[in-house]
């Protein structure tokens, strides 16, 4: 396999840089001693079994966690070189540059036009909506299955639509990066298969942080892959980093033997 | 080779497959188990239970429909009551007075009832003050109606001088204020959580997901609450009887809504006539309570048919 190189002149830099030291949920010590840098144009997979965090250190990159009681953490974020923990961020500011995509679909009960124009209408944003609408749902290549009904609510369409009309929302306040947790888990292949294409068209304009369980979507769409592990079996409930790199030298050429083992599935 | 493969599809595939001859009498239901004696007997008792349970409901509304029905003409809707020994007339005012007072109340306990609705689901749903207020409104909620009207009496007919559509709006808005806020709370509570997740990770604020998201989900349901609110208290006689008594004239006068003096509802109306002793009053004591029961019901109708409409998915 070998990989051209980009002709972004700016690949490489690490426009989020996230280091956890120690994270908490109340007095439960979730993630220890994960730091991973998410570089800018790039698709960063999180990979690993259940539970260890990959969620966790996700919904750090934008602050989402701070919805969550007892939450802490000792470390820092950076987005672009900012803190953005410091005490005087605005987390609201932080998400309108990260946005985020579930592992549910969660359109909100209203129109598929009121769906995408959602973010721009919390920002006061003023303008032409209708070009909008079409350039983010062609971005999330949803455009010429709903271009028809876009009154019509955004619940009624099918799972795979919703998640791609999830992007489409995330996508049309032009967020600088993208997250995305388990965004296929609830999805059937063919619908998974779309939103895997619609990922390697994405990562031209955005850069992308995946959570997935499946090992195979991160050899298919991520560039950078890091792999978090909690060992159970020990007795260990602390999430953290094994070790990160370019998905091919993960997959094939793992330093770890936790990475081995967990790749060749030898972990049930 | 096709038939290899083939299941057993059909019927006699099937029974072909049951041992023996006995098997589906086996599977019979004997009348002389007691099992099954037991289950036909409660689920007799069960039908005969209800039943007894609805021949009062059902009594009343024939009762209502037979004595009510016969004499009741549009002439009764745009009528003021009758004298003692008048013919015709008719609850035009009380009507009139009904929908005033219970439009003042719901003004009132509407926007209270959502606001303290959105503090006990959304700002502080474990607080102090939430447990609190959640349980004053549970106290409230099985109040007895006429001490409502005693606070009504003692806080506005005693300050403002006089009874009124204002003391009536107010002593009916204590009677709705628990029912909107508990069933607002729980209607702001069954918006599912990755709604509010999807805003507040699309960047909206918290207030921006209350208003834009939360609030218009949960509407239908919060709309169903303010009409079941709305029709318990147009029903509600004994808050009105210390702060709106009643009035033999309307409440609109001149085209001027005047709600600084005593204002008649069809629940005293219907107070009123079903003790004396003449015949037309007597009748028409009939008529409106009826009419008063059939707005109830349409108002409750109208409350479901709104959590209806909400999307299941
Ligand atoms: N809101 C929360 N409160 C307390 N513990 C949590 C919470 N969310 C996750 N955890 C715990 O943190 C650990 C990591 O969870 P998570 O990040 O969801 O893992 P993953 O996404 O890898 O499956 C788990 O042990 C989980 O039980
Ligand atoms: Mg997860």
């Amino acid at each position: 396999m070998i990989q051209a190189p980009k002709p972004d002149a700016t690949t490489g830099e690490a426009v989020i840089d996230c280091d956890l030291k120690e994270l908490y949920y109340g007095s439960f010590k979730a993630v220890r001693d994960t730091r991973i840098p998410i570089r800018k144009g790039e698709v960063t997979a999180f990979i690993g079994p259940s539970g260890c965090g990959k969620s966790t250190v996700l919904r750090c990159l934008n602050r989402m966690n701070d919805l969550i009681r007892g939450f802490r953490f000792e470390g820092h974020v950076q987005f672009r070189g900012n803190d953005i923990y410091h005490p005087g961020v605005d987390p609201v500011a932080v998400r309108r540059h990260i946005g985020m995509v579930f592992q549910q679909p969660n359109p909100f009960a209203m129109s598929i036009y009121k769906n995408i124009t959602y973010g721009l209408r919390i920002n006061g944003y003023r303008g032409n909506y209708d070009e909008i609408v079409e350039k983010a749902l062609r971005g999330a290549a949803l455009w010429d299955e709903v271009k028809d009904k876009l009154r019509q609510s955004g619940l009624s369409l099918s799972g795979g639509q919703q998640q791609r009309l999830c992007i489409a929302r995330a996508i049309a306040v032009e967020p600088q990066v993208l997250l995305m947790d388990e965004p296929c888990s609830a999805l059937d292949p063919i619908a998974t298969r779309k939103v895997e294409e619609l990922m390697t068209e994405l990562k031209k304009k955005y850069t992308i942080a995946i959570v997935t369980h499946n090992m195979q979507q991160a050899q298919r769409v991520a560039d950078q892959t890091a792999f978090l592990y909690v060992d159970t079996s020990q007795g260990e409930r602390t999430g953290h980093l094994v070790e990160m790199g370019k998905t091919e030298q993960i997959f094939e050429d793992p330093q770890a033997e936790q990475t081995r083992q967990y790749i060749s599935g030898e972990f049930s | 080779m096709n038939e290899v493969l083939q299941g057993p599809e059909t019927r006699q595939d099937i029974e072909a497959l049951l041992p023996g001859e006995t098997s589906i009498l086996q599977l019979q239901r004997s009348l002389r188990k007691p099992r099954v004696l037991l289950s036909i007997f409660l689920s007799l008792l069960v039908t005969v239970l209800t039943v007894f349970a609805l021949v009062p409901l059902f009594s009343v509304i024939f009762m209502l429909f037979y004595r009510g029905g016969s004499n009741l003409s549009a002439s009764n809707f745009w009528s003021l009551p009758p004298a003692p020994f008048e013919e015709g007339g008719g609850f035009g005012n009380a009507l009139v007075g009904t929908l005033v007072m219970v439009g003042v109340a719901g003004l009132i306990s509407v926007p209270f009832g959502i606001l303290a609705a959105v503090f006990l689901a959304e700002l502080g749903p474990n607080s102090r003050t939430a447990t609190v207020v959640r349980f004053c409104a549970k106290v409230l909620s099985g109040f007895p109606s006429i001490l409502a009207g005693v606070f009504a009496y003692g806080a506005v007919v005693m300050l403002m001088g006089g009874f009124s559509a204002w003391a009536g709006g107010v002593a009916l808005s204590i009677l709705m204020l628990p029912i909107v806020m508990l069933t607002a709370e729980e209607a702001i509570r069954m918006v599912p959580s990755k709604m509010r997740e999807a805003s507040i990770g699309m960047g909206a604020t918290h207030t921006q997901t209350v208003i834009r998201i939360l609030l218009p989900t949960a509407m239908p349901s919060i709309l169903t609450g303010v009409m079941l609110a709305i029709a318990r208290a147009a029903g509600e006689t004994a808050p009105l009887l210390f702060t709106a008594l009643f009035s033999n004239y309307w409440v609109v006068t001149n085209n001027q809504l005047d709600l600084h003096q005593p204002t008649a509802s069809m629940a005293v109306l219907i107070y009123n006539f079903s003790g004396v002793p003449f015949e037309n009053q007597v009748q028409l004591c009939w008529s409106a309570s009826l009419v008063l029961v059939l707005m109830v019901l349409v108002v409750n109708l109208a409350g479901k048919s709104f959590s209806v409409r909400t999307p299941q998915r």
